[in-house]
């Protein structure tokens, strides 16, 4: 529970509007339902609008143009009349706060850019949120995914939000900020340069002790968890959001529920 | 040895098998990486130099005209004799008619970037005039007949054992004993060599870092002094630059020099950085007595003209090759150019085509790392984005993906198609995946499978579980 929203409790409720992310919708909803706890316990009232699909990334770093154009008006009419809209991943936050200007340069993508945050960007930067009540014994190592760091300077809200969990140590992970080498359609397209990417923060996480891996991008984080399976690793892989919900009694990623510890 | 960028994917994979190679990598990541760290470390003012530097790169290309008539007019005053050549094939017939037009049998070469894109060593021997490259990178790669794999380190992909092999076979008279185990002896016999050319050299041809468009004068940076002894012993000095080198004034050098040498080595300043304006005069001790300088053009106006113009702005430090994940992991040679890395994946496209270089601009992750250690802040990741679209509009290769991602923003932008589509491939691979957690292999899917697992999907999908009421 974030102690600092208590200053808002007279206001009318922020009305925050979960862009839930096609990753974290197709492959682990329960981030999205993470993401909604951390909203909600930061004081915000969250909508899930219902005709979201994806950002258009994949179209616009494909050289699609206009399929991305196409896809970004779509989303600006979807996310219209929200306070905020919060996605769990800093790589889709960066496509509508950075890129929905350059690429239609309105005024209505600008509007929804401004509006548009990363989750852990929201809780910290806008929210104000210090510290977090969850539990995890264990020691983590935080990748910094690409866009969320260059994009949208998120570098210390998830770890200042991490040192208040109870029971959790931050690993010396170094290299965090090296790209993991999943690029969207470059892992696919390049899939040699991508798996030694992966190999040399599979190495660095394993040097750096930690039994978990968590980080703020669902790409990437399944990106190095498959490379970590593959490898046998025992390392757990998951999105932030989980462990600050003190929802992690789901597998971690590329677990399956026998390992579950 | 000639790799070509369309083989990008085979050149990439050959690399990475190259435990040799990746031994080299390996130390050029330790030592560049680092040294730019601490150096930058030591600078507050840095970032704010950078945005300085930028600015003047920024309005120098914007401006680029104007400022390379005033060099004309500059370098001609101080007794320079200016050629303006359209192509490689103009600037290589200047440099030999001066070169015939001295008698010269043996040319002394600094390191040049353009010497590469034109191709002038090649040339010159057809020509029966024997160059010799004094920068000991260079020198070692002419010897083996490769192309640099870096743009400031060019035999940065060799070991020091692979260079005394390579002395062993050149030297003729090479002492078959003589050690050459260490660093220092092999520059000690290098520099044996090159005394000797140096001395007799004809023509002297050297690069530019920079072109000053206030006093006419060209810059080189070197750390070996080789830089000095091409340019002012021979009784000829070509410079060979390309239109964007040029800088407004003397301050604006000073400023990219100061940027160039951090981001490039690591060090504060390069140990050698020659300003030369003109040939000798008349109380000069010593200096050329004609100084040439070519000013390459090779598709830069048309650069200037398209999208990506900002590439123009670039100093040819080498950051974002030392700083790429992607050349980290592959080196120089893969990318089949003469320009590699993030800068190269932008510069060989828009100097020679999509078509054959199509793979260079989709090979990058986007991270962002080249843009960020950038001197002088290009967006390199916007403009290797633009070169995309521009190969979606004009129909390059690359067609099956793009297909993919065609169908995926049809659907997108359709979400009751979107979410038949995805709740049918998620029950089925949930199914297949749930008592392991992972895939092993998925049909269609096998570029991500055959060396990564996939994550087995939870299930239903969080907007249908969201529907469906499920609230926590």
């Amino acid at each position: 529970m974030a102690e600092s929203m208590q200053n808002n409790a007279g206001d009318a409720p922020v009305r925050v509007a979960l862009f839930v992310t096609c990753s974290v919708d197709l492959i682990r909803p329960s981030v999205g339902f993470a993401t909604v706890k951390l909203l909600e316990d930061a004081g915000c009232e969250v909508s899930v609008p219902a005709a979201q699909t994806c950002c258009g990334q994949p179209a616009y770093n494909g050289g699609l143009r206009e399929n991305a154009a196409a896809i970004a008006e779509q989303v600006i009419e979807t996310f219209a009349g929200f306070d905020y809209v919060v996605a769990p991943s800093g790589s889709c936050a960066a496509m509508i706060k950075v890129h929905y200007p350059q690429l239609l340069e309105s005024d209505a993508a600008r509007e929804l850019a401004s509006r548009t945050y990363e989750l852990m960007q929201f809780l910290v930067d806008v929210r104000g949120v210090e510290t977090i009540k969850a539990q995890l014994d264990g020691t983590v190592a935080y990748h910094d995914s690409c866009s969320g760091l260059r994009e949208l300077g998120i570098k210390e809200q998830p770890r200042a939000l991490l040192a208040s969990v109870d029971g959790l140590r931050q690993s010396d992970y170094q290299g965090s900020e090296a790209c993991c080498g999943f690029g969207g359609l470059f892992c696919v397209k390049y899939p040699d340069i991508a798996d030694k990417m992966a190999a040399d923060r599979v190495q660095a996480i394993a040097a750096s002790g930690a039994d978990m891996l968590l980080g703020g991008d669902l790409g990437c984080l399944c990106h190095l968890a498959g490379k970590l399976s593959r490898d046998g690793s025992r390392v757990q892989v998951r999105h932030v959001a989980e462990v600050l919900a003190g929802m992690t009694d789901c597998p971690a990623l590329c677990q399956g529920e026998a390992e579950e510890t | 040895m000639s790799l070509a960028a369309k083989n990008f994917p085979a050149n990439a994979r050959a690399a990475l098998g190259d435990t040799q190679l990746q031994e080299a990598l390996e130390r050029l990541r330790g030592g560049f990486v680092e040294g730019r760290r601490q150096v930058v470390a030591k600078l507050p003012e840095f970032d704010a130099l950078r945005d300085r530097a930028a600015e003047i790169r920024r309005h120098t290309i914007a401006h680029l005209d104007q400022y390379l008539v005033q060099f004309e007019e500059r370098a001609t005053a101080a007794g320079g004799i200016v050629h303006w050549c359209r192509d490689a094939a103009e600037a290589r017939a200047q440099i030999l008619e001066i070169c015939q037009a001295a008698d010269a049998r043996l040319v002394t070469k600094g390191k040049s970037m353009i010497g590469e894109e034109i191709e002038i060593n090649d040339y010159l021997e057809a020509h029966n005039i024997e160059p010799v490259e004094t920068d000991l990178g260079e020198y070692i790669i002419q010897l083996r007949r490769e192309l640099p794999s870096h743009i400031i380190a060019p035999a940065t992909h060799l070991s020091k054992e692979q260079v005394a092999e390579s002395f062993q076979e050149h030297h003729t008279g090479l002492d078959a004993a003589r050690p050459l185990a260490e660093p220092e002896a092999l520059l000690a016999e290098a520099r044996t060599r090159l005394r000797q050319k140096f001395l007799a050299a004809d023509v002297g041809i050297t690069g530019a870092n920079f072109l000053i468009a206030e006093t006419g004068t060209s810059v080189i940076v070197t750390n070996e002094g080789n830089g000095d002894l091409t340019q002012t012993l021979p009784r000829v000095h070509i410079v060979i630059a390309s239109l964007e080198k040029v800088v407004p004034s003397l301050d604006d050098a000073a400023t990219l020099l100061r940027v160039l040498a951090r981001s490039a080595t690591g060090q504060e300043i390069s140990a050698y950085t020659t300003f030369s304006t003109g040939p000798k005069r008349g109380p000069d001790l010593d200096g050329p007595d004609a100084y040439h300088v070519i000013l390459l053009d090779n598709g830069r106006t048309d650069i200037l003209a398209g999208d990506n113009a900002e590439i123009l702005g670039c100093i040819r430090c080498g950051a974002c090759l030392n700083h790429c994940p992607v050349y980290g992991a592959i080196g120089g040679h893969a990318y089949g150019s003469v320009y590699p890395g993030p800068m190269g994946s932008v510069l060989t496209p828009a100097l020679n085509g999509l078509p054959g270089a199509h793979h260079l601009p989709q090979a990058s992750s986007l991270c962002g790392r080249c843009e960020e250690v950038c001197p002088v802040r290009l967006p390199l990741p916007k403009m290797l984005r633009n070169l995309r679209f521009q190969a979606a509009e004009t129909g390059a290769p690359g067609g099956f993906a793009r297909l993919l991602v065609k169908l995926w923003a049809f659907a997108a932008r359709r979400p009751w198609l979107y979410r038949f589509g995805a709740g049918i491939s998620l029950a089925w691979l949930s199914a297949r995946g749930r008592k392991d957690g992972y895939l092993r292999s998925i049909p269609g899917l096998r570029a991500w499978t055959s060396r990564r697992d996939f994550p087995a999907p939870e299930g239903r999908t969080f907007m249908h579980q969201w529907k469906s009421g499920r609230r926590s």
